[in-house]
């Protein structure tokens, strides 16, 4: 009964919120060209439909395929920091200093490296999303309870053993986190190629609609790239859910993120 | 099932070298274990309990002295996949069910044995620990108690041929213990385990033990070996009838008089 009210509460935040919007551009008589209201924000986007549905899909794989690229080879790199003293000690501060760099920034070289389309998209995409990846999962297989390994020793286990039996699961929450955040960083990257280096994609029909100030189709573009990302980040919380016991307790966490 | 080796410990000495000076840990400890049988250790904070522990899991080498298991010297080796452990904490994995946490030992240190013969060897010893029905529970819908419990029979489920146990029921009030300490000796009895149990708690040591080791604190060293000789199965009874309470009176007094501070 509670959670339903909480709910109940929750929507009426949004509700609130896009009333507000709508009633105020109209009494402010706000030019739709400045801030158009969300009715006219919905016809756009119906009447744009297939336009946004089309550049929907490049966006999708930009985001999709950065994504993988950076947990695949984040993974592995957090693997070989948590286990290599020498790998640990060589790149933690390189890691460290490439974190704070502002990798956005790069997005018109890569235009240069990589040319026009979707690899540059990619690029920049994982670039972003590779680094929570990469540190996260590194500290989840290094806070491994010592006592538990030692414990897994004194059984005769080999270290394939203690890495698939308790580092790997243990690692699961820091890496699931890891991937809430760089699932979001994913869709900032990919949208940051299409703004520098691409004629198709969400993130080129914001631009495009900016130079010739079509307001509502900006709009309606940035809901759909907002629909899209919430989509990408409930597949991961949905596996997340499946994987890690206990999941549940830290959605209120998980949303936070976002 | 394998044979439970004895112990024998002579004249064991360990010393930790500081940047100043030496620390004496142990200082000349010699006992024997006797195969299949239940030992505790008393003694103060500081009296060396968790280092004869480390000797005995072969994890610690000693300065002098020796430690034969079965006869033969002790070395890492000789006691990996022979050895139980349970600790103050239940150390259980917190995304495995109770039944596969109890699974884990055997998974890794009897490889022997098939799935189904695992489970159904797990689902015995669940059992036999008033566990029955909490086989699919996760570890954090469990108390502390039966924390404890699972923990236990993770370290029997494998068949060790030692059982070390460190301060166990430490963590749990008084009357979980109580319990607890029944429940153990209910286990013990199913197994040829041979049992090192170290303990602050007297009457803890007096009600489980076949013989108890009074230990002194720094340097650590034997101030008694005690046969205790109830009769099994030990049980609430036990703790109240005259002659525990006298074993247990003449325990503290060893430990008063040896340390004030605790007096």
């Amino acid at each position: 009964m509670y959670r339903l009210s909480v709910a109940a509460g929750q929507a009426m935040v949004f509700i609130v919120f896009f009333a507000a919007w709508e009633v105020l551009v109209h009494l402010l008589q706000i030019k739709p060209v400045i801030l158009p209201p969300p009715s006219r924000i919905a016809v756009s986007a119906w009447e744009n439909r297939e336009l946004l549905l089309v550049n929907t899909w490049p966006t999708f794989v930009a985001i999709t395929l950065g994504f993988l690229y950076a947990v695949a080879t984040g993974f592995v790199i957090a693997i070989g920091i948590a286990y290599s003293r020498i790998i640990r000690e060589l790149t933690y501060p390189f890691l460290v200093a490439a974190q704070i760099l502002p990798k956005i920034a790069f997005a018109p070289l890569f235009l240069i490296w990589f040319g026009f389309g979707l690899t540059p998209k990619i690029v920049i995409a994982a670039l972003i999303a590779f680094f929570p990846v990469v540190i996260n999962t590194a500290k989840g297989l290094t806070s491994v309870d010592k006592e538990l390994l030692q414990y897994m020793d004194s059984l005769g286990a080999s270290g394939w053993e203690k890495f698939t039996k308790i580092s790997l699961p243990w690692a699961m929450p820091y890496f699931f986190a890891a991937l809430k955040i760089s699932i979001t960083l994913a869709i900032v990257g990919a949208v940051v190629g299409e703004f520098v280096a691409a004629g198709e994609g969400l993130g080129y029909i914001i631009n495009a609609s900016n130079i010739s100030l079509d307001t509502e189709l900006m709009f309606a573009a940035i809901v759909c790239m907002s629909v899209l990302g919430i989509l990408l980040f409930l597949v991961i919380v949905a596996a997340e859910r499946l994987i890690v016991v206990n999941a549940q307790d830290d959605a209120s966490g998980a949303s936070a993120t976002m | 099932m394998s044979k439970a080796p004895g112990i024998s410990i002579k004249n064991l000495s360990v010393s930790f070298r500081t940047k100043t000076s030496t620390v004496t840990a142990l200082d000349d400890v010699s006992f024997d274990i006797a195969p299949g049988s239940f030992l505790s250790i008393v003694g103060p904070s500081g009296c060396g309990k968790t280092t004869l522990l480390k000797i005995l899991s072969g994890v610690l080498q000693p300065t002098s002295g020796t430690v034969l298991f079965d006869g033969e010297p002790l070395s890492r080796l000789k006691t990996q996949g022979q050895v139980g452990y349970v600790f103050q904490r239940p150390l259980l994995l917190p995304w495995r069910t109770t039944l596969d946490n109890v699974m884990l030992t055997m998974e890794v240190a009897r490889r022997g044995m098939s799935r189904a013969e695992r489970e159904a060897e797990a689902r015995r010893w669940l059992k036999i620990a008033g566990l029955q029905g909490f086989e699919e529970r996760f570890p954090h819908e469990l108390s502390g108690g039966m924390q404890q419990r699972v923990s236990i029979c993770r370290a029997l489920a494998f068949q060790p041929r030692i059982l070390l146990m460190d301060e166990p029921f430490a963590a749990l009030d008084e009357i979980t213990r109580e319990t607890l300490q029944e429940e153990l000796l209910l286990l013990w009895a199913q197994t040829e385990t041979t049992v090192v149990f170290i303990t602050h708690s007297i009457p803890e040591a007096v009600l489980l033990s076949e013989q108890i080791v009074v230990m002194s604190a720094r340097p650590g060293r034997v101030l008694e070996r005690i046969p205790v000789p109830f009769e099994r199965p030990r049980t609430e009874e036990t703790r109240e009838r005259p002659e525990f309470l006298a074993l247990a009176s003449h325990i503290r007094g060893l430990l008063r008089h040896r340390d004030p501070v605790t007096a």
